[in-house]
């Protein structure tokens, strides 16, 4: 049997700075005009006022500062990739290519008060407004703070046991330690006036009309229910698993030592969730992993630091490979064969020359699909949609002027978790001027 | 290589830097390592008269910092020595039979009376020491005791205990200046008068370094209760200097030998405080920080800096910046300049736009084109250097002269000659 490392996948990939080293950190802020950072967080946290109050040791005006923009602020400083955001923005950056830590400081100045367990804000006074928030990720928690802060009343439907989202099912595990999900939402949710009711699924056990009907306004904030599939042959072969649905079982595990970590994985894709999966493999003990993309290293949406990261675990990354057929004996998979790729002026296309990597296991991460859990009878949607997820517009209204939607559902999404945390807040200042507007 | 050697009074040093009298000067113990570690000299911990006094039991110092606890600044409510006269005296001569290459200068502080200062004077003859430095300095404790600043703000009181000091002893004398005072030329004229040697400057400011927000005491807290203190280090560099130069070109004092005291820590500082006039420095604070360790950055940067200068000795360069400064009412009005930003050097953090904006004289675009650009508008900048001091690259902004054609702020010509305040036309009382 491998080694595992068990101790990694529950450990912080940056462990929290110290008060000494915050203070030294905050200190090499500039202090920005128009701040480049600030424009290139999604969610437009005043990173210099809130840096700056650390410096000054005022850790409670900090985190008033990054919640008042993203109450999510705690899990964002842990997931964001802010090399690919706000650190990779910072003039530092420019100056030194060492950018301020920003994550790390926002995590500083959030974890000092999420300890406190005190919201740095007062709801507003009741207002009497109803509103039904679908999916208890980043993005409908985000939105329900909101709602709530403004004196709304807030009822969160979701599918799953636990609230979170991916927070809570995707995320990996070395970036949210300590159960941090569940703390987060204990946080967000003691602002009051929202009520969590999870196993409710919608399309399932209700449908949109229940909740126009109950509700003055409604946001979905479900997120991306369903994968990819490879489509090709040999894809239902025993050992072929939904990388989503591996990290999701990891998450959940009281005993790592119960997951079976196979001996030679080979993880499909060029993302996030392909890295993740690839060094969680690797920590849960998998003696072999290697990561296969069909393009070239600048074509991987992986950032640079996550595929360092990768190869400091001992992931071998492989590109230009694109699967061709998955392969096996006795209904087990023993190995994918690929089609070797280029590009060459522009061109890509197959060189012509296929191999089999040998493997126990295959690990699909090549992206979600978005779920339509708001059919009509029918079969057609009940709000537009636009490449296969829910259109909206600026403010994250629907198709629907009950209806406002946030996070992976939509088109045009990042697929972060602080974008789904800005439509959220958007969605729910947009809802909150269309209810009291008359 | 330049020769460091330094003479001082006559006093001969290898080196022009000497420890102030302070701690790190308080027993042979610290003077020797100090010698060890290659020290030109040390003005000796301020003897009084027996008893000794004492000091506080708790905390006597505060410092300030920058965020990465960088020291910028101290205070202390510390007192002169606390040990018997005796004591000092025999191991003073312990140190300087033993170190007879290096300066050793007694600072000394006791009562307004002659027959006080005639009987220390004598003692610290016998201890073969080069020098006195007289403390009028010391803001704290002991002024209260009518000594220490208490003399050094009247200055009757100094040239009367110089003169004393001057017919009481061979050695020479050296008054250590208070800055705690509206104009510094007021007491080094008066040393003069009373025939010191030399005056020595500063010594700490009066301070609170910060207060308890917990408790309400002021920093040092002594069982809930705080005193002001003498400030030094980095942060006072800029007051010592400006001091040392308006004794240096006061026509009255000009040409009196000046040590220069208050935030050395760096060869450059040391540099410019000769410059303006100082024939050595002392140091404190920087030692008391890192330890006596730092002579070697002093003396190699110095003899670096002179060797890539060209100066071969210590002199050389006493006095180079002097006759640079001047009133304000002599600079040239004509001379105009303007800030220029190297657009590859800079990082687009907006300081200079925002400073110059709020703050300012509106002269740095923001936005050129739709894209973030800094760049300074001639016509609205006024040369005055804002940009230049907030903008965290180094050289990336600069102040270059207008040497042709016009000031498009103004729409005047450029005039190459000189003309200052006391002809301007908007100068009521101008003389043409
Ligand atoms: C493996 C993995 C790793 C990732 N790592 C990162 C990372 O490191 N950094 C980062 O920024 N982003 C990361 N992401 C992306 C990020 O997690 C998502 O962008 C973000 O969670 C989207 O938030 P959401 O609220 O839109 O959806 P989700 O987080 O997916 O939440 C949707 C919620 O809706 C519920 N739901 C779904 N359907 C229904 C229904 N019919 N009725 C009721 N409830 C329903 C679900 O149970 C879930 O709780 C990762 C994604 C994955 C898959
Ligand atoms: C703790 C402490 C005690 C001092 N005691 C004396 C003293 O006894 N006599 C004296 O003339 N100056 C005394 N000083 C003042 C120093 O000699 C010196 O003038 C002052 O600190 C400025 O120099 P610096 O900035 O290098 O520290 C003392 C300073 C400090 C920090
Ligand atoms: S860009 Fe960097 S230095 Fe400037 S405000 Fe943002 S974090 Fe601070
Ligand atoms: S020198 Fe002064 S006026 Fe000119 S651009 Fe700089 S800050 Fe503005
Ligand atoms: S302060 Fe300096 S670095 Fe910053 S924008 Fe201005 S010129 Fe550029």
């Amino acid at each position: 049997m491998a080694s595992s490392s068990y101790e990694q996948l529950q450990q912080d990939l940056h462990p929290p700075l110290t008060r000494h080293e915050a203070s030294v950190e905050s200190d090499r802020c500039y202090f920005c005009h128009d701040a480049p950072c600030v424009t290139a967080c999604p969610t437009g946290i005043d990173i210099p006022l809130f840096i700056r109050q650390i410096s000054t040791d005022n850790p409670t005006g900090s985190a008033r500062t990054i919640f008042n923009e993203n109450i999510l602020g705690g899990m964002c400083a842990r997931v964001c990739p802010t090399e690919t955001l706000c650190e990779q923005a910072c003039v530092r950056n420019t100056a030194e290519d060492n950018p301020v830590r920003i994550g790390e400081l926002q995590r500083y100045a959030t974890d000092h008060q999420m300890e406190t367990g005190e919201q740095p804000f007062k709801r507003a006074s009741i207002t009497g407004c109803r509103v039904a928030v679908v999916g208890a990720g980043p993005a409908g928690l985000a939105c329900a703070h909101r709602l709530a802060l403004l004196g709304h009343e807030v009822d969160i439907f979701d599918a799953n046991g636990k609230p979170g989202g991916l927070n809570e099912y995707g995320i990996a595990a070395y970036k949210s330690v300590d159960e941090f999900a569940q703390q987060e939402v204990a946080y967000i949710l003691s602002i009051g006036g929202i009520t969590l009711r999870q196993d409710e699924a919608l399309g399932e056990d209700f449908i949109l009309d229940d909740l126009k009907r109950d509700y003055q306004a409604v946001f979905l904030g479900m997120g991306l229910g369903a994968v990819n599939d490879l489509g090709i042959e040999g894809e239902e072969l025993a050992g072929v698993v939904d990388a989503i649905e591996f990290i999701a079982e990891l998450r959940q595990s009281q005993d790592y030592s119960q997951l079976d970590p196979g001996e030679r994985t080979i993880v499909i894709g060029g993302g996030m969730t392909a890295i993740d999966a690839a060094v969680q493999s690797r920590m849960l003990g998998c003696e072999e992993v290697t990561l296969a993309y069909r393009r070239g290293v600048e074509r991987m949406n992986a950032s640079q630091f996550e595929q360092d990261l990768a190869k400091v675990n001992g992931v071998v990354i492989r590109n230009w490979l694109q699967p061709l057929r998955v392969v096996g004996e006795n209904g087990q998979v023993t190995g994918v064969e690929f089609a070797r790729m280029s590009e060459e002026g522009g061109q890509y296309g197959p060189t012509g020359e296929t191999l089999i990597l040998p493997c126990d296991r295959v690990l699909k991460a090549i992206g979600q699909q978005f779920v339509n859990s708001v059919a009509t009878g029918d079969g057609a949607s009940a709000v537009e949609l636009e490449a296969g997820r829910i259109r909206v517009d600026a403010e994250r209204r629907t198709s629907d002027s009950q209806v406002w939607a946030g996070g992976d559902c939509i088109a045009g999404g990042e697929d972060l978790t602080v974008a789904a945390v800005q439509d959220g807040k958007l969605a729910a200042e947009s809802i909150h001027s269309t209810l009291t507007k008359g | 290589m330049a020769d460091l050697s330094s003479e001082f009074l006559g006093i001969k040093s290898p080196n022009p830097f000497w420890l102030a009298s302070a701690p790190p000067t308080d027993k042979e113990y610290n003077v020797v390592r100090a010698f060890e570690a290659g020290w030109g000299g040390v003005v000796w911990k301020t003897l009084g008269e027996d008893p000794h006094v004492v000091n506080v039991n708790g905390p006597r110092y505060g410092a300030m910092y920058s965020s990465d606890r960088t020291l910028i600044g101290l205070n202390n409510i510390e007192l002169i020595t606390d040990r018997p006269l005796q004591v000092n005296l025999d191991e003073i001569t312990r140190v300087k039979r033993d170190w007879p290459d290096r300066a050793v200068v007694v600072s000394l502080m006791v009562p307004c009376e002659e027959q006080s200062w005639k009987t220390i004077l004598k003692k610290v003859e016998d201890t073969g020491a080069d020098g006195v430095e007289l403390n009028f300095g010391c803001p704290h404790g002991m002024s209260e005791r009518g000594m220490g600043a208490a003399v050094g703000q009247v200055p009757e009181y100094i040239q009367m205990v110089a003169e004393w000091c001057k017919q009481n002893t061979q050695m020479p004398v050296i008054v250590k200046l208070t800055p705690n005072i509206t104009d510094i030329r007021g007491p080094a004229r008066a040393a003069m008068a009373g025939g010191a040697d030399a005056v020595s400057l500063i010594n700490t400011i009066n301070s609170i370094i910060s207060v308890n927000l917990d408790t309400m005491s002021p920093e040092p807290s002594i069982d809930g209760w705080g005193s002001h203190g003498g400030y030094c280090g980095p942060a006072v560099k800029p007051i010592a200097l400006n001091m040392v130069a308006e004794i240096a070109r006061d026509p009255e004092t000009a040409g009196m030998p000046i040590s220069g005291i208050g935030g050395v820590t760096t060869w450059r500082d040391a540099a410019e405080f000769m410059a303006l006039g100082a024939g050595n420095v002392q140091v404190c604070t920087a030692a008391m920080t890192y330890g006596f360790r730092i002579i070697e950055e002093l003396t190699q940067g110095l003899s670096d800096w002179m060797d890539d200068q060209g100066y071969s000795q210590v002199s050389d360069i006493v006095g180079k910046a002097t006759p640079n400064v001047k009133d304000w009412k002599n600079l040239n009005l004509n001379y105009i300049s303007k800030a220029v930003i190297d657009q590859d050097l800079c990082i687009q953090c907006g300081r200079c736009h925002v400073v110059c904006e709020d703050t300012s004289h509106q002269a740095i675009t923001a936005m050129v084109d739709g894209k973030r650009h800094f760049e300074v508008i001639d016509e609205e900048c006024v040369g005055c250097n804002l940009c230049v001091s907030v903008c965290p690259v180094v050289d990336c902004i600069s102040m270059e002269q207008v040497t042709e054609g016009m000031d498009v702020r103004t729409g005047k010509p450029i005039v190459s000659e000189y003309a200052n305040w006391t002809t301007h036309p908007n100068n009521p009382s101008a003389q043409s």
